[in-house]
């Protein structure tokens, strides 16, 4: 009986304690190592670019993957679906005046033609990509091949 | 069985004595009330009960009440969510009735009383877990696909016209798309489907389906 009245003590001792010093940490400002940065003013909006919309594009060697003059974001491209294909799979690129998918995107690995898209060619963005108005973020000098 | 207790019997009201009495009593002409308190009592009564009516059916035309069924609320609602119908540039969103229920009285009545019947699909659990949800996608979607290709895409176009369009200011294909589309009869849905929520597993199929059950061109 006797330890349990004294645990209990010390119990109500600690809370007690801890109430005390909560207000102490209440008035001061919260300091980060870094200083005080954190969440006082947001980060200016980073600048938008919007992609590119017309047109084609060059390619810049033989069987380069063409690169997308559309937006994409809208496009629904997973497991149960794909719409890119709603445009640019036979026949109904037709209706849609897209580019036909090239002829190579149906050959699954076998080598045998297909009437569908081949599954290793299903998530088009992995190849193709849209462009947008930015500057590259480093230099190079890559020259487009010539064919000669 | 004593003469009282027949009495009591026989003045205990039935049913269909109750009704004839009130019938005798609607069907004799009012001798103390003049008409024009007749007229203005039940000119209130209608306000009252068609306002009433009116006012239960916008409680049940709102996104709150959409989402109010776990269905729709993790579904439908969840993918709708940041979607450009949700979030744009212009602050203008497109809830849930906006682009199901139509906003004409005879249409918007069908609408609701077809409704009903989801609520009892709702009890039946038929579409209660993600899964369940999916298998049956693809006829939930058909079904608002063929409505919109019916309608012209009515709803839409409470919002949108190919008249108010600035083609000027859009993107090359949406130019050709819709200086075409005027021209061919083809209507918003044919071309925007899946702009509110995730698409259903074999849509390509189902959609060339619908194409050649109904015909684009033969429109308006
Ligand atoms: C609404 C119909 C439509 C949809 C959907 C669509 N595209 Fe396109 N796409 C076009 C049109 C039209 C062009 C041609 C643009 C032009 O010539 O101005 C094009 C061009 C392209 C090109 C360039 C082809 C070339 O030879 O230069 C690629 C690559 C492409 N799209 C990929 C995609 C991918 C990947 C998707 C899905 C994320 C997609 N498209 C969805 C209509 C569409
Ligand atoms: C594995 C990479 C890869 C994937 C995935 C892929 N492509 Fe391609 N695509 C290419 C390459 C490489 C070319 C150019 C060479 C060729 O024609 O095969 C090309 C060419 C194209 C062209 C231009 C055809 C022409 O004749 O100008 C279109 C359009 C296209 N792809 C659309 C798509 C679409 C839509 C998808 C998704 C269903 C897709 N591609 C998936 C690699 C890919
Ligand atoms: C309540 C009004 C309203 C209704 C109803 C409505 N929309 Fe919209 N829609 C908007 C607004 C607002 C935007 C955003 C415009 C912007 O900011 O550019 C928009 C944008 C769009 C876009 C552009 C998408 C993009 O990514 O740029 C398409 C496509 C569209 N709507 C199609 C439809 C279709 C199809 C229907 C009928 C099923 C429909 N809308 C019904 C108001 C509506
Ligand atoms: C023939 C097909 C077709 C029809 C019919 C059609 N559209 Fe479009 N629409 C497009 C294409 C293609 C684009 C551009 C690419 C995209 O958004 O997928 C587009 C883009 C849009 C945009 C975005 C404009 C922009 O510049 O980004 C809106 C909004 C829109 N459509 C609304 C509608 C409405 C509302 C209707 C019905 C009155 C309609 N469309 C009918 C094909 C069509
Ligand atoms: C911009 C118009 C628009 C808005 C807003 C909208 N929907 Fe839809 N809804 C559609 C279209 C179009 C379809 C047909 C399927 C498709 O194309 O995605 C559809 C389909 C559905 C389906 C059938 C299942 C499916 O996913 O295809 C359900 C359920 C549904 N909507 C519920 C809702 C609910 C709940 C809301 C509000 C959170 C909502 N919708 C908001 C246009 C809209």
């Amino acid at each position: 009986m006797r330890g349990k009245i004294s645990v209990l003590l010390a119990v109500v001792g600690l809370c007690a304690g801890a109430m005390l010093t909560v207000p102490a940490f209440a008035g001061e400002p919260l300091r980060a190592l870094r200083g005080n940065v954190a969440g006082e003013d947001p980060d200016p909006v980073p600048p938008l670019f919007p992609v590119r919309e017309a047109g084609r594009y060059d390619r810049a060697f033989l069987d380069q993957p063409p690169m997308i003059p559309h937006r994409v974001d809208k496009y629904e491209i997973d497991l149960k679906v794909n719409q890119c294909l709603r445009c640019h799979d036979w026949p109904d690129n037709v209706r849609e005046k897209a580019p036909l998918i090239s002829v190579s995107h149906y050959y699954d690995r076998a080598g045998t033609k297909q009437d569908k898209v081949a599954g290793q060619r299903w998530f088009c963005t992995q190849c193709h990509a849209p462009q947008v108005d930015a500057k590259p973020l480093v230099t190079n000098r890559f020259q487009p091949a010539t064919g000669k | 069985m004593n003469q009282s207790d027949e009495m009591v019997e026989r003045r205990r009201p039935t049913l269909w004595g109750l009704a004839v009495g009130i019938w005798g009593f609607l069907a004799r002409p009012s001798a103390q009330l003049s008409l024009g308190l007749l007229l203005l009592t039940g000119f209130l009564a209608g306000i009252l009960f068609w306002g009433g009516f009116n006012w239960g059916l916008e409680m049940t035309n709102n996104e709150t009440f959409c989402r109010s069924c776990h269905e729709m609320d993790q579904n439908s609602y969840r993918e709708y969510r940041t979607s450009v119908h949700d979030q744009n540039h212009a602050g203008v969103r497109a809830t849930c009735p906006d682009c199901h229920v139509p906003h004409d009285w005879v249409h918007k009545m069908k609408r609701k009383i077809a409704a009903s019947s989801e609520v009892f699909h709702h009890l039946t659990g038929e579409i209660d877990t993600r899964e369940k949800f999916e298998a049956k996608r693809l006829d939930l979607a058909r079904s608002v696909w063929q409505t919109m290709k019916e309608t012209d895409s009515r709803e839409c176009r409470n919002c949108h016209s190919f008249d108010s369009m600035d083609l000027a200011r859009q993107t090359d294909r949406a130019r050709v798309a819709h200086t075409d589309a005027e021209t061919d009869g083809r209507t918003c849905i044919d071309c925007h489907k899946g702009i509110a929520h995730r698409l259903p597993a074999g849509m390509t199929e189902a959609e060339r389906e619908l194409n050649q059950s109904m015909p684009v061109g033969n429109r308006r």
